[in-house]
């Protein structure tokens, strides 16, 4: 992969990352989500590995934020008012993170291959959708089964909740 | 030359040639011939005026809208009033580049980016189309626009799982989610809705029809609705709510809007000939390989198919009326997803006897 195309992606995926925080305006902050996740989805194409990459957009963008999107036009959020900012907050938000970033450094600078930044990649002709299906549904077939029973629970849970009462 | 700098060229090549020879003047002309189509279904003469036989209708037409005054309204949201007719473009666009739009010329192949997730790359490119409308509809600041983004965001989505799920059984027989394998397949055994073509003495073939002709309906339904064409056109219709989520817009952006929905339709209609029509296969006809003119023999077939399924679009829409929108949400939800699920299950029995 070249490493112009990481830093463009990466930029991308970080700056509309923050934009998400920063910005005060509901709609603003998941529009930004959504092209950080496509930023996302980018890096993980550029890797070599389509289906995640592939399913980012599609899961996440495509129908999770539009649903969230969904969402805050029907509650019309307004804009947020701007508010004080809370020092002492602030700091330990800020210590948190760096603590986070330095943890995260130390674990990944002891790693063998990181030291390679950029390695050679497995190459075009690996078939990543074969093999997750086939790692998925051949050794881990029935944590995804009991997965997605839970899921189907959750959804007629859902369901049953927000159904009106006939009267 | 390098490898890498040929690929990129001929990448180059192909992404203007099908953008601006085919795509663009296509969708420019697919507005003539729906105003054709539906002068002749309604017994009317249609655009003539404007060159030979109204030819040049959408040259006229395009003048028209660059000239008119754009109007952008003052309790608009500025920046995502713009925004939202160019995301209302691109996704259709963009979708193009999985296509396999011919066979090779030259000993290049006639499809952009040959990658292994093309259909699910179709299917969320796809799936951000739906932005441009809902933000369209927020941006505008305006009660109709608003309830059109709304309808059509629920109706995307809701159609979008039978249209994933539709085309799964095409994938359970080719084994690959490449849209270049499913034409190879389709090439070695026949079109996926046509057994006469290829070993046609296969009785278990035979019966493996009935499940694909019902995958083709429901997927070629769901993409009537993910494009918002008639008889799914709730987030426009225009006696309900004044036009829907594109009645501020004006002059040019209006024009994207309506660009967009062209291009929806085009590309729909490639993935439909690609799935189930055999791509720019037409038997009797080789491929590429054996001479330049075969190869843009393929490339004609494919977009002569493109263009059969596009005239039936426009024959759906002048005779259907409307559905209702409840009605609309209870049929994607209580029929076409049942049926593509259990059609999935039906294949999958019939499977293991073709090969």
């Amino acid at each position: 992969m070249s490493p112009f195309l990481f830093w463009i992606f990466a930029l991308l995926t970080l700056i509309f990352g923050a934009a998400v925080v920063i910005n005060r305006n509901p709609v603003a902050s998941a529009l930004s989500l959504v092209v950080s996740f496509l930023g996302l989805a980018a890096l993980f194409m550029s890797l070599n590995a389509y289906f995640i990459g592939i399913i980012q957009v599609l899961v996440y963008a495509g129908a999770v934020m539009v649903l969230f999107l969904f969402i805050i036009m029907l509650l019309n959020l307004r804009a947020e008012e701007a508010r004080r900012i809370n020092w002492l907050a602030t700091a330990g938000g800020v210590a948190v993170a760096l603590i986070l970033l330095g943890q995260i450094f130390s674990v990944i600078s002891h790693l063998k291959f990181a030291q390679n930044p950029f390695p050679p990649l497995a190459g075009l002709t690996v078939d990543d959708v074969r093999n997750i299906g086939a790692v998925l549904f051949r050794n881990y077939n029935l944590p995804f089964q009991i997965v997605g029973v839970l899921v189907l629970v959750a959804t007629v849970g859902v369901v049953l909740l927000s159904k009106r009462e006939p009267r | 030359m390098t490898p890498e700098s040929f690929l990129i060229i001929t990448s180059l090549l192909k992404i203007v040639g099908i953008l601006f020879i085919v795509i663009l003047p296509m969708v420019s002309y697919a507005v003539y011939a729906e105003r054709k189509v539906s002068a002749a279904i309604q017994d009317r003469l249609g655009p003539n005026r404007v060159g030979p036989a109204g030819l040049l209708q959408p040259i006229a037409d395009m003048f028209k809208l660059l000239l008119k005054e754009d109007f952008t309204p003052r309790a608009a949201n500025t920046f995502y009033y713009w925004l939202a007719p160019c995301l209302a473009v691109m996704p259709a666009i963009i979708t193009i580049a999985v296509v396999p739009f011919g066979s090779t010329l030259f000993g290049v192949p006639m499809v952009i980016a040959d990658v292994n997730v093309g259909i699910l790359f179709v299917f969320a490119i796809a799936s951000l189309g739906v932005y441009g409308i809902v933000i369209g509809g927020w941006a505008s600041n305006s009660k109709y626009p608003f309830l059109g983004g709304i309808r059509s965001s629920a109706q995307m989505l809701s159609y979008e799982l039978s249209l994933g799920l539709a085309v799964i059984p095409v994938f359970l027989l080719v084994g690959n989610l490449r849209l270049t394998s499913v034409v190879r397949y389709q090439i070695e055994h026949g079109w996926f809705i046509a057994p006469f073509i290829g070993d046609w003495t296969n009785p278990w073939k035979w019966l493996l029809t009935i499940p694909m002709i019902v995958s083709f309906i429901v997927f070629t339904i769901a993409i009537f609705a993910e494009t918002n064409r008639l008889p799914f056109d709730l987030p426009e219709a225009e006696q309900e709510l004044a036009g829907g989520y594109n009645t501020e817009y004006s002059s040019m952006k209006f024009s994207l809007y309506f660009l967009g929905e062209y291009a929806a339709m085009i590309t729909g209609s490639a993935v439909i000939v690609t799935l189930f029509f055999g791509g720019w296969h037409l038997p009797g006809i080789p491929d590429g390989s054996h001479g330049w003119i075969f190869g843009l023999i393929n490339i004609a077939v494919f977009f002569a198919k493109v263009a059969i399924i596009i005239f039936f679009f426009m024959w759906v829409r002048w005779t259907l009326p409307r559905f209702r929108y409840d009605q609309l949400m209870r049929l994607g939800w209580l029929f076409f997803f049942e049926i593509a699920l259990v059609n999935i299950f039906v294949v999958a029995a019939i499977v293991p006897f073709i090969q």
